[in-house]
Protein backbone atom coordinates (compact mmCIF):
# COMPACT_ATOMS: atom_id res chain seq x y z
CA UNK A 1 0.00 0.00 0.00
CA UNK A 2 3.10 2.22 0.73
CA UNK A 3 2.19 5.66 2.10
CA UNK A 4 -0.94 6.91 0.67
CA UNK A 5 -2.43 9.27 1.69
CA UNK A 6 -5.48 8.12 4.43
CA UNK A 7 -8.87 9.99 4.35
CA UNK A 8 -10.63 8.71 7.18
CA UNK A 9 -14.28 9.66 7.30
CA UNK A 10 -15.43 6.94 9.75
CA UNK A 11 -16.01 8.78 12.97
CA UNK A 12 -18.95 7.06 13.84
CA UNK A 13 -17.26 4.21 13.75
CA UNK A 14 -14.70 5.46 16.18
CA UNK A 15 -12.00 8.69 16.33
CA UNK A 16 -8.22 8.39 17.05
CA UNK A 17 -7.15 9.35 20.71
CA UNK A 18 -5.82 13.15 20.72
CA UNK A 19 -2.40 13.67 21.40
CA UNK A 20 -3.17 16.00 24.70
CA UNK A 21 -5.64 12.93 25.84
CA UNK A 22 -2.62 10.46 25.44
CA UNK A 23 -0.12 12.50 26.86
CA UNK A 24 -2.88 13.21 29.93
CA UNK A 25 -3.45 9.58 30.30
CA UNK A 26 0.34 7.72 30.11
CA UNK A 27 1.08 8.92 33.28
CA UNK A 28 -1.39 6.63 34.47
CA UNK A 29 0.37 3.63 33.40
CA UNK A 30 3.47 4.34 34.24
CA UNK A 31 4.45 6.66 37.90
CA UNK A 32 1.03 6.89 39.00
CA UNK A 33 -0.68 3.04 38.34
CA UNK A 34 -1.19 2.52 42.07
CA UNK A 35 -4.96 0.95 42.61
CA UNK A 36 -7.20 3.27 43.85
CA UNK A 37 -8.39 1.20 46.53
CA UNK A 38 -5.22 1.09 48.46
CA UNK A 39 -4.19 3.61 50.67
CA UNK A 40 -0.36 4.43 50.01
CA UNK A 41 0.77 7.86 48.32
CA UNK A 42 0.71 6.63 44.53
CA UNK A 43 -2.71 5.03 45.04
CA UNK A 44 -4.02 8.46 46.24
CA UNK A 45 -2.92 9.69 42.85
CA UNK A 46 -5.30 7.89 41.15
CA UNK A 47 -8.09 8.69 43.38
CA UNK A 48 -7.81 12.34 42.72
CA UNK A 49 -7.52 11.26 38.85
CA UNK A 50 -10.52 9.84 38.90
CA UNK A 51 -12.36 12.67 40.83
CA UNK A 52 -10.98 15.10 38.71
CA UNK A 53 -12.54 12.69 35.29
CA UNK A 54 -16.05 12.28 36.90
CA UNK A 55 -16.10 16.45 37.72
CA UNK A 56 -15.34 16.86 34.11
CA UNK A 57 -18.13 14.30 32.99
CA UNK A 58 -20.33 16.13 35.04
CA UNK A 59 -20.16 19.10 33.78
CA UNK A 60 -20.42 18.22 30.65
CA UNK A 61 -23.68 16.58 31.16
CA UNK A 62 -24.62 18.82 33.81
CA UNK A 63 -25.05 16.55 36.25
CA UNK A 64 -23.58 15.65 39.40
CA UNK A 65 -20.26 13.73 39.67
CA UNK A 66 -21.90 11.33 42.25
CA UNK A 67 -24.34 10.27 39.31
CA UNK A 68 -21.30 9.19 36.98
CA UNK A 69 -20.58 5.28 36.88
CA UNK A 70 -17.37 4.84 34.68
CA UNK A 71 -18.04 1.52 32.79
CA UNK A 72 -15.79 -0.45 30.21
CA UNK A 73 -17.91 1.03 26.95
CA UNK A 74 -21.39 2.00 25.07
CA UNK A 75 -22.19 -1.56 25.18
CA UNK A 76 -22.04 -2.24 28.96
CA UNK A 77 -23.83 1.13 29.91
CA UNK A 78 -26.47 0.29 27.34
CA UNK A 79 -26.53 -3.86 29.11
CA UNK A 80 -26.38 -1.96 32.42
CA UNK A 81 -29.07 0.93 32.34
CA UNK A 82 -31.64 -1.14 30.10
CA UNK A 83 -30.92 -4.89 32.31
CA UNK A 84 -30.15 -2.87 35.51
CA UNK A 85 -33.84 -0.91 35.34
CA UNK A 86 -35.41 -3.72 34.37
CA UNK A 87 -34.30 -5.97 37.07
CA UNK A 88 -35.02 -3.28 40.10
CA UNK A 89 -38.35 -2.64 38.69
CA UNK A 90 -39.87 -5.92 38.02
CA UNK A 91 -42.44 -5.44 40.96
CA UNK A 92 -44.06 -2.57 39.27
CA UNK A 93 -44.44 -3.85 35.80
CA UNK A 94 -42.67 -6.03 33.17
CA UNK A 95 -43.06 -3.26 30.00
CA UNK A 96 -40.19 -1.56 28.30
CA UNK A 97 -40.36 0.68 25.22
CA UNK A 98 -37.46 1.12 23.00
CA UNK A 99 -37.16 2.29 19.08
CA UNK A 100 -36.63 -0.03 16.04
CA UNK A 101 -32.96 1.62 15.04
CA UNK A 102 -31.34 1.76 18.46
CA UNK A 103 -27.56 0.07 17.94
CA UNK A 104 -27.44 -3.13 18.73
CA UNK A 105 -26.19 -3.30 22.43
CA UNK A 106 -29.78 -1.65 22.89
CA UNK A 107 -31.50 -3.78 21.07
CA UNK A 108 -30.06 -6.70 21.61
CA UNK A 109 -30.55 -6.33 25.43
CA UNK A 110 -34.10 -5.75 24.43
CA UNK A 111 -34.39 -8.65 23.07
CA UNK A 112 -32.66 -10.79 25.85
CA UNK A 113 -35.23 -9.30 28.25
CA UNK A 114 -37.72 -10.33 26.23
CA UNK A 115 -36.87 -13.98 26.33
CA UNK A 116 -36.53 -13.15 29.82
CA UNK A 117 -40.21 -12.48 30.19
CA UNK A 118 -40.31 -8.62 29.62
CA UNK A 119 -42.95 -7.34 27.24
CA UNK A 120 -41.28 -5.12 24.37
CA UNK A 121 -42.44 -2.14 22.73
CA UNK A 122 -40.13 -1.41 19.51
CA UNK A 123 -41.53 2.02 18.30
CA UNK A 124 -41.26 2.44 14.55
CA UNK A 125 -39.22 5.75 13.01
CA UNK A 126 -40.61 7.99 10.21
CA UNK A 127 -38.84 7.97 7.02
CA UNK A 128 -36.21 9.99 8.40
CA UNK A 129 -35.72 8.07 11.32
CA UNK A 130 -37.81 9.62 13.61
CA UNK A 131 -39.14 8.42 16.60
CA UNK A 132 -42.93 10.35 17.20
CA UNK A 133 -43.50 11.66 20.73
CA UNK A 134 -47.86 10.47 20.63
CA UNK A 135 -46.49 7.17 19.36
CA UNK A 136 -44.60 7.13 22.45
CA UNK A 137 -47.50 8.37 24.61
CA UNK A 138 -49.73 5.48 22.89
CA UNK A 139 -47.24 3.01 24.11
CA UNK A 140 -47.03 4.00 27.45
CA UNK A 141 -49.05 1.42 29.93
CA UNK A 142 -49.26 1.06 33.93
CA UNK A 143 -46.67 -1.54 33.39
CA UNK A 144 -44.25 0.43 31.52
CA UNK A 145 -40.83 1.27 33.45
CA UNK A 146 -38.64 2.03 31.11
CA UNK A 147 -38.15 4.09 27.72
CA UNK A 148 -34.69 4.24 26.13
CA UNK A 149 -34.66 5.91 22.90
CA UNK A 150 -31.18 6.87 21.56
CA UNK A 151 -30.35 10.27 21.01
CA UNK A 152 -28.47 10.63 17.51
CA UNK A 153 -28.42 7.28 15.38
CA UNK A 154 -25.33 6.04 14.20
CA UNK A 155 -25.87 5.15 10.90
CA UNK A 156 -28.16 8.08 9.38
CA UNK A 157 -27.18 10.55 11.44
CA UNK A 158 -30.91 11.48 12.70
CA UNK A 159 -31.25 13.50 15.97
CA UNK A 160 -34.26 12.63 18.08
CA UNK A 161 -36.69 14.58 19.54
CA UNK A 162 -35.12 13.86 23.32
CA UNK A 163 -36.39 16.56 25.40
CA UNK A 164 -40.13 15.67 24.27
CA UNK A 165 -39.90 11.79 24.26
CA UNK A 166 -38.42 12.56 27.79
CA UNK A 167 -41.21 14.89 28.94
CA UNK A 168 -43.56 12.04 28.10
CA UNK A 169 -42.10 9.40 29.92
CA UNK A 170 -41.57 11.73 33.24
CA UNK A 171 -45.10 12.40 33.34
CA UNK A 172 -45.92 8.85 33.46
CA UNK A 173 -43.52 8.47 35.87
CA UNK A 174 -41.11 6.11 33.77
CA UNK A 175 -37.64 6.16 33.45
CA UNK A 176 -35.98 7.47 30.48
CA UNK A 177 -32.00 6.13 29.36
CA UNK A 178 -30.83 7.08 26.56
CA UNK A 179 -27.94 5.91 24.33
CA UNK A 180 -25.74 9.07 23.43
CA UNK A 181 -22.62 7.56 22.03
CA UNK A 182 -22.69 9.61 19.06
CA UNK A 183 -23.83 13.14 20.38
CA UNK A 184 -21.25 14.02 22.96
CA UNK A 185 -19.54 16.96 21.33
CA UNK A 186 -22.50 17.31 18.62
CA UNK A 187 -25.20 17.91 20.85
CA UNK A 188 -25.19 20.09 23.74
CA UNK A 189 -25.97 17.56 26.93
CA UNK A 190 -28.17 18.64 29.90
CA UNK A 191 -29.68 15.43 31.71
CA UNK A 192 -31.92 18.12 34.21
CA UNK A 193 -33.17 20.47 31.58
CA UNK A 194 -33.34 17.87 28.72
CA UNK A 195 -35.05 15.04 31.60
CA UNK A 196 -32.79 12.39 31.13
CA UNK A 197 -32.43 9.78 33.95
CA UNK A 198 -29.96 7.82 32.60
CA UNK A 199 -27.10 8.12 29.81
CA UNK A 200 -24.88 6.00 27.80
CA UNK A 201 -21.24 7.49 26.55
CA UNK A 202 -18.08 6.00 24.89
CA UNK A 203 -14.69 7.80 24.73
CA UNK A 204 -13.72 6.96 21.78
CA UNK A 205 -16.37 8.25 19.58
CA UNK A 206 -15.38 11.72 21.01
CA UNK A 207 -11.48 11.48 20.24
CA UNK A 208 -10.71 9.41 23.44
CA UNK A 209 -9.57 6.20 24.25
CA UNK A 210 -11.50 2.80 23.35
CA UNK A 211 -12.33 0.36 26.37
CA UNK A 212 -13.85 3.09 28.54
CA UNK A 213 -17.38 4.87 29.06
CA UNK A 214 -20.25 5.95 31.22
CA UNK A 215 -23.51 5.49 32.42
CA UNK A 216 -25.17 8.62 34.22
CA UNK A 217 -27.75 7.36 36.85
CA UNK A 218 -29.80 10.80 37.89
CA UNK A 219 -29.56 10.25 42.43
CA UNK A 220 -32.38 8.28 43.51
CA UNK A 221 -33.39 5.76 40.22
CA UNK A 222 -33.52 2.60 41.72
CA UNK A 223 -31.53 0.56 39.31
CA UNK A 224 -29.34 -3.23 39.92
CA UNK A 225 -25.86 -3.44 39.78
CA UNK A 226 -24.61 -5.46 36.20
CA UNK A 227 -20.95 -6.32 37.23
CA UNK A 228 -21.00 -7.78 40.58
CA UNK A 229 -17.76 -7.65 42.88
CA UNK A 230 -15.33 -5.01 44.86
CA UNK A 231 -16.62 -1.63 46.11
CA UNK A 232 -15.79 0.25 43.28
CA UNK A 233 -17.84 3.15 41.44
CA UNK A 234 -19.74 3.43 45.04
CA UNK A 235 -20.36 -0.38 45.27
CA UNK A 236 -22.38 0.15 41.91
CA UNK A 237 -19.48 -1.34 39.30
CA UNK A 238 -17.14 -3.83 39.83
CA UNK A 239 -13.83 -4.04 39.00
CA UNK A 240 -10.46 -2.22 39.64
CA UNK A 241 -10.73 1.25 37.52
CA UNK A 242 -9.15 1.43 34.29
CA UNK A 243 -7.52 4.98 35.26
CA UNK A 244 -5.80 5.63 32.82
CA UNK A 245 -9.03 5.41 30.76
CA UNK A 246 -10.98 7.14 33.27
CA UNK A 247 -8.36 10.16 32.77
CA UNK A 248 -8.13 9.93 29.08
CA UNK A 249 -12.34 9.84 29.19
CA UNK A 250 -12.46 13.00 31.57
CA UNK A 251 -9.92 15.23 29.52
CA UNK A 252 -11.43 14.20 25.79
CA UNK A 253 -14.95 15.30 27.28
CA UNK A 254 -13.60 18.23 28.37
CA UNK A 255 -12.21 19.11 25.03
CA UNK A 256 -15.25 17.97 23.42
CA UNK A 257 -17.73 19.81 25.08
CA UNK A 258 -16.05 23.07 25.12
CA UNK A 259 -16.80 24.77 21.88
CA UNK A 260 -19.56 22.45 20.62
CA UNK A 261 -20.98 25.22 18.40
CA UNK A 262 -17.56 26.30 16.88
CA UNK A 263 -16.84 22.31 15.98
CA UNK A 264 -20.13 21.65 14.34
CA UNK A 265 -19.72 24.95 12.10
CA UNK A 266 -16.46 23.58 11.26
CA UNK A 267 -17.63 20.12 10.76
CA UNK A 268 -21.12 20.92 8.62
CA UNK A 269 -19.30 23.11 6.46
CA UNK A 270 -17.48 20.13 4.92
CA UNK A 271 -20.36 18.27 5.43
CA UNK A 272 -22.95 20.30 3.60
CA UNK A 273 -20.42 21.04 0.74
CA UNK A 274 -19.70 17.32 0.34
CA UNK A 275 -23.22 16.03 0.73
CA UNK A 276 -25.03 18.65 -1.92
CA UNK A 277 -21.85 17.39 -4.58
CA UNK A 278 -22.33 14.22 -4.20
CA UNK A 279 -26.44 14.60 -4.89
CA UNK A 280 -25.25 17.06 -7.79
CA UNK A 281 -22.78 15.07 -9.89
CA UNK A 282 -24.46 11.23 -8.97
CA UNK A 283 -27.98 9.91 -10.57
CA UNK A 284 -30.21 7.84 -8.63
CA UNK A 285 -28.81 8.31 -5.06
CA UNK A 286 -30.70 9.30 -2.28
CA UNK A 287 -29.95 10.96 1.30
CA UNK A 288 -30.71 8.59 3.99
CA UNK A 289 -31.73 10.22 7.38
CA UNK A 290 -33.44 13.64 8.44
CA UNK A 291 -32.12 16.50 5.82
CA UNK A 292 -31.19 18.78 8.94
CA UNK A 293 -32.10 17.35 12.24
CA UNK A 294 -28.67 15.26 11.34
CA UNK A 295 -25.42 15.32 13.62
CA UNK A 296 -23.23 17.53 11.75
CA UNK A 297 -20.22 15.18 10.16
CA UNK A 298 -22.78 12.56 9.01
CA UNK A 299 -23.71 11.59 5.09
CA UNK A 300 -25.62 8.43 4.51
CA UNK A 301 -26.41 8.16 0.62
CA UNK A 302 -28.17 5.17 -1.19
CA UNK A 303 -27.11 4.68 -4.28
CA UNK A 304 -29.02 2.35 -6.64
CA UNK A 305 -28.02 -0.61 -8.88
CA UNK A 306 -25.10 -1.22 -6.77
CA UNK A 307 -24.01 -2.89 -3.52
CA UNK A 308 -22.43 -1.46 -0.47
CA UNK A 309 -19.11 -3.50 0.07
CA UNK A 310 -17.71 -3.20 -3.52
CA UNK A 311 -18.30 0.90 -3.26
CA UNK A 312 -15.90 0.21 0.02
CA UNK A 313 -13.21 -1.27 -1.81
CA UNK A 314 -12.88 0.35 -4.08
CA UNK A 315 -12.56 3.56 -1.77
CA UNK A 316 -10.04 2.62 0.37
CA UNK A 317 -8.02 1.53 -3.15
CA UNK A 318 -8.24 5.54 -3.10
CA UNK A 319 -7.38 5.59 0.59
CA UNK A 320 -10.86 6.67 2.30
CA UNK A 321 -12.41 4.77 5.18
CA UNK A 322 -16.13 4.82 4.90
CA UNK A 323 -18.96 2.15 5.94
CA UNK A 324 -22.25 1.09 4.52
CA UNK A 325 -25.57 -0.47 5.33
CA UNK A 326 -25.28 -3.19 3.43
CA UNK A 327 -25.37 -6.80 4.29
CA UNK A 328 -22.94 -8.24 2.56
CA UNK A 329 -20.37 -6.53 5.48
CA UNK A 330 -22.51 -6.75 8.25
CA UNK A 331 -21.30 -10.60 9.25
CA UNK A 332 -25.67 -11.55 8.28
CA UNK A 333 -27.48 -11.18 4.99
CA UNK A 334 -29.88 -8.91 5.91
CA UNK A 335 -28.86 -5.46 5.28
CA UNK A 336 -29.00 -2.48 7.99
CA UNK A 337 -32.17 -2.84 10.73
CA UNK A 338 -31.88 1.08 10.54
CA UNK A 339 -31.78 1.58 6.96
CA UNK A 340 -34.95 -0.77 6.64
CA UNK A 341 -37.18 1.12 9.67
CA UNK A 342 -37.45 4.23 7.37
CA UNK A 343 -38.89 1.98 4.86
CA UNK A 344 -35.80 2.08 2.46
CA UNK A 345 -36.25 -1.06 -0.11
CA UNK A 346 -33.84 -3.34 0.79
CA UNK A 347 -32.31 -3.64 -2.61
CA UNK A 348 -31.37 0.35 -2.13
CA UNK A 349 -30.26 -0.31 1.71
CA UNK A 350 -27.66 -2.44 -0.08
CA UNK A 351 -26.49 0.21 -1.97
CA UNK A 352 -25.75 2.44 1.19
CA UNK A 353 -22.72 4.45 2.09
CA UNK A 354 -22.03 6.22 4.93
CA UNK A 355 -19.53 8.69 5.53
CA UNK A 356 -18.77 10.95 8.87
CA UNK A 357 -16.71 13.48 8.98
CA UNK A 358 -14.37 14.47 11.79
CA UNK A 359 -11.58 16.92 13.27
CA UNK A 360 -9.10 15.28 11.34
CA UNK A 361 -10.41 16.26 7.82
CA UNK A 362 -9.86 19.01 5.93
CA UNK A 363 -11.88 20.92 2.16
CA UNK A 364 -8.85 18.76 0.51
CA UNK A 365 -10.32 15.78 1.68
CA UNK A 366 -13.94 16.73 0.60
CA UNK A 367 -12.22 17.62 -2.63
CA UNK A 368 -10.86 14.31 -3.32
CA UNK A 369 -14.27 12.18 -2.31
CA UNK A 370 -15.66 14.16 -4.84
CA UNK A 371 -13.21 13.95 -7.01
CA UNK A 372 -13.62 10.03 -6.62
CA UNK A 373 -16.92 8.79 -5.67
CA UNK A 374 -18.55 9.20 -8.80
CA UNK A 375 -16.14 7.35 -10.65
CA UNK A 376 -16.76 4.36 -8.51
CA UNK A 377 -20.52 4.33 -8.68
CA UNK A 378 -20.47 4.96 -12.29
CA UNK A 379 -17.97 1.72 -12.75
CA UNK A 380 -19.70 -0.76 -10.69
CA UNK A 381 -23.00 0.21 -12.25
CA UNK A 382 -21.54 -0.21 -15.73
CA UNK A 383 -20.83 -3.79 -14.28
CA UNK A 384 -24.66 -4.39 -12.43
CA UNK A 385 -27.48 -6.13 -14.84
CA UNK A 386 -29.47 -3.50 -12.74
CA UNK A 387 -28.73 -0.67 -14.29
CA UNK A 388 -28.44 0.11 -18.31
CA UNK A 389 -27.57 3.43 -19.80
CA UNK A 390 -30.05 4.93 -21.93
CA UNK A 391 -29.20 8.63 -23.56
CA UNK A 392 -28.87 10.65 -20.98
CA UNK A 393 -30.06 8.41 -18.60
CA UNK A 394 -30.58 4.98 -16.96
CA UNK A 395 -33.61 3.03 -16.01
CA UNK A 396 -34.33 -0.44 -14.26
CA UNK A 397 -34.46 -3.49 -16.16
CA UNK B 1 -10.73 -9.98 4.49
CA UNK B 2 -10.23 -10.75 0.43
CA UNK B 3 -7.38 -13.07 -1.15
CA UNK B 4 -4.92 -11.12 -3.34
CA UNK B 5 -6.66 -13.07 -6.43
CA UNK B 6 -10.00 -12.39 -5.05
CA UNK B 7 -8.89 -8.51 -5.43
CA UNK B 8 -7.33 -9.02 -8.38
CA UNK B 9 -10.30 -10.38 -9.86
CA UNK B 10 -12.67 -7.48 -8.46
CA UNK B 11 -10.47 -4.11 -9.04
CA UNK B 12 -9.68 -6.01 -12.66
CA UNK B 13 -12.54 -8.04 -13.29
CA UNK B 14 -12.21 -10.33 -16.83
CA UNK B 15 -14.99 -10.56 -19.30
CA UNK B 16 -17.02 -7.59 -17.89
CA UNK B 17 -20.12 -7.16 -20.09
CA UNK B 18 -23.39 -7.91 -21.72
CA UNK B 19 -23.02 -10.28 -25.16
CA UNK B 20 -25.09 -9.68 -28.23
CA UNK B 21 -24.66 -12.60 -29.53
CA UNK B 22 -24.81 -14.98 -26.64
CA UNK B 23 -26.73 -17.95 -27.09
CA UNK B 24 -27.19 -18.86 -23.34
CA UNK B 25 -27.98 -16.51 -20.93
CA UNK B 26 -28.40 -17.14 -17.34
CA UNK B 27 -29.89 -14.75 -14.15
CA UNK B 28 -29.32 -15.40 -10.91
CA UNK B 29 -29.78 -14.27 -7.03
CA UNK B 30 -32.17 -11.79 -6.33
CA UNK B 31 -31.41 -7.56 -5.00
CA UNK B 32 -32.88 -8.05 -1.87
CA UNK B 33 -30.67 -11.16 -1.23
CA UNK B 34 -27.72 -8.17 -2.44
CA UNK B 35 -26.52 -9.82 -5.13
CA UNK B 36 -27.48 -10.91 -9.08
CA UNK B 37 -25.51 -12.43 -11.74
CA UNK B 38 -25.75 -12.41 -15.02
CA UNK B 39 -23.75 -14.59 -17.29
CA UNK B 40 -23.61 -14.99 -21.15
CA UNK B 41 -22.35 -17.45 -23.10
CA UNK B 42 -21.52 -18.12 -26.62
CA UNK B 43 -21.47 -22.27 -27.24
CA UNK B 44 -20.33 -23.57 -30.68
CA UNK B 45 -20.16 -27.17 -31.53
CA UNK B 46 -20.45 -27.82 -27.81
CA UNK B 47 -17.60 -25.72 -26.80
CA UNK B 48 -17.70 -22.25 -24.89
CA UNK B 49 -16.35 -19.87 -27.10
CA UNK B 50 -16.91 -16.92 -25.22
CA UNK B 51 -18.06 -16.28 -21.47
CA UNK B 52 -19.00 -12.71 -19.89
CA UNK B 53 -21.13 -11.31 -17.12
CA UNK B 54 -22.66 -8.61 -15.30
CA UNK B 55 -22.97 -8.83 -11.49
CA UNK B 56 -24.71 -6.48 -8.68
CA UNK B 57 -22.97 -7.85 -5.42
CA UNK B 58 -19.71 -7.45 -3.41
CA UNK B 59 -16.61 -8.06 -3.89
CA UNK B 60 -16.93 -11.57 -4.04
CA UNK B 61 -19.80 -11.81 -6.09
CA UNK B 62 -17.99 -9.62 -8.51
CA UNK B 63 -14.94 -11.54 -8.05
CA UNK B 64 -16.55 -14.87 -8.69
CA UNK B 65 -18.71 -14.27 -11.14
CA UNK B 66 -14.92 -13.39 -13.13
CA UNK B 67 -13.27 -16.58 -12.27
CA UNK B 68 -16.56 -18.42 -13.06
CA UNK B 69 -16.21 -17.32 -16.76
CA UNK B 70 -12.42 -16.97 -17.10
CA UNK B 71 -12.74 -21.13 -15.67
CA UNK B 72 -15.93 -21.95 -18.48
CA UNK B 73 -14.22 -20.65 -21.45
CA UNK B 74 -13.29 -23.05 -23.88
CA UNK B 75 -14.52 -26.15 -22.38
CA UNK B 76 -17.13 -28.51 -23.86
CA UNK B 77 -20.43 -27.61 -22.27
CA UNK B 78 -20.17 -31.27 -19.97
CA UNK B 79 -17.13 -29.68 -18.79
CA UNK B 80 -18.07 -25.98 -17.84
CA UNK B 81 -21.20 -27.98 -15.99
CA UNK B 82 -18.98 -29.54 -13.77
CA UNK B 83 -16.97 -26.42 -12.75
CA UNK B 84 -18.17 -26.17 -9.05
CA UNK B 85 -18.75 -23.45 -6.48
CA UNK B 86 -15.58 -25.01 -5.15
CA UNK B 87 -13.40 -24.80 -7.78
CA UNK B 88 -14.32 -21.04 -7.92
CA UNK B 89 -13.46 -20.92 -4.59
CA UNK B 90 -10.34 -22.31 -4.48
CA UNK B 91 -9.31 -20.88 -8.14
CA UNK B 92 -10.10 -17.59 -6.00
CA UNK B 93 -7.36 -19.19 -3.55
CA UNK B 94 -10.22 -19.15 -0.86
CA UNK B 95 -13.25 -17.12 0.10
CA UNK B 96 -14.37 -16.07 3.38
CA UNK B 97 -17.25 -18.36 4.98
CA UNK B 98 -19.80 -16.12 4.69
CA UNK B 99 -18.84 -15.08 1.15
CA UNK B 100 -19.25 -18.94 -0.24
CA UNK B 101 -22.08 -18.65 -1.48
CA UNK B 102 -21.42 -16.26 -3.80
CA UNK B 103 -19.40 -18.74 -5.50
CA UNK B 104 -22.39 -20.81 -5.16
CA UNK B 105 -24.19 -18.31 -7.21
CA UNK B 106 -21.50 -18.27 -9.95
CA UNK B 107 -22.08 -22.10 -10.07
CA UNK B 108 -26.08 -21.48 -10.62
CA UNK B 109 -25.37 -18.70 -12.96
CA UNK B 110 -23.53 -20.99 -15.42
CA UNK B 111 -26.05 -24.20 -15.16
CA UNK B 112 -28.62 -21.54 -15.89
CA UNK B 113 -27.17 -20.20 -18.90
CA UNK B 114 -26.22 -24.04 -20.16
CA UNK B 115 -29.44 -25.26 -19.52
CA UNK B 116 -30.68 -21.98 -21.13
CA UNK B 117 -28.84 -23.49 -24.59
CA UNK B 118 -29.83 -26.39 -24.24
CA UNK B 119 -33.50 -25.60 -23.98
CA UNK B 120 -33.10 -23.06 -26.83
CA UNK B 121 -31.33 -26.21 -29.07
CA UNK B 122 -34.35 -28.77 -28.01
CA UNK B 123 -31.88 -30.78 -25.78
CA UNK B 124 -33.38 -31.92 -22.78
CA UNK B 125 -32.38 -29.43 -19.63
CA UNK B 126 -29.42 -31.23 -17.57
CA UNK B 127 -30.16 -32.02 -13.42
CA UNK B 128 -28.76 -30.03 -10.80
CA UNK B 129 -26.31 -33.19 -9.15
CA UNK B 130 -26.24 -31.30 -5.84
CA UNK B 131 -28.92 -28.78 -5.74
CA UNK B 132 -27.70 -26.29 -3.56
CA UNK B 133 -30.71 -25.30 -1.15
CA UNK B 134 -31.11 -21.97 -0.50
CA UNK B 135 -31.28 -21.85 3.31
CA UNK B 136 -28.41 -23.69 4.20
CA UNK B 137 -24.57 -24.31 2.81
CA UNK B 138 -21.86 -26.11 4.79
CA UNK B 139 -19.99 -22.85 4.85
CA UNK B 140 -22.41 -20.05 5.00
CA UNK B 141 -25.77 -18.63 4.91
CA UNK B 142 -27.54 -17.84 2.02
CA UNK B 143 -29.88 -15.00 1.67
CA UNK B 144 -33.72 -16.74 2.61
CA UNK B 145 -35.48 -14.48 -0.33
Amino acid sequence: MGEKHIIYMDHSATTPTRRDVLDAMIPYYTEHFGNPSSIYGIARESKVAIDTARAQVAKALGAEPDEIYFTSGGSESDNWAIKGIAYANRKKGNHIITSKIEHHAVIHTFEYLEREGFTVTYLPVDKYGLVDPAELEKAITDKTILVSIMYANNEIGTIEPIPELAAIAKKHKVYFHSDAVQTIGNVPIDVNAQGIDLLSLSAHKFYGPKGIGVLYIRKGVKIDNLIHGGGQERRRRAGTENIAGIVGLGKAIELATADIEGHNRKIRAMTDRLRTGILATIPNAYLNGHPEKRLPGNINISFEFIEGESMLLWLDDEGICASTGSACTSGSLEPSHVLLATGLPVEISHGSLRLTLGDSNTDADVDFVLEALPKIVLRLREMSPLYTKKEGGCNVQ
Amino acid sequence: MYSDKVMDHFKNPRNVGEMEDANGVGEVGNPVCGDIMKIFLKIRDNVVTDAKFKTFGCGAAIASSSMATELVRGKTLEEAWEVSNKAVAEALEGLPPIKMHCSVLAEEGIHKAINDYRKKQGLPEWEEKNPHSHDEHEEGLTCQH
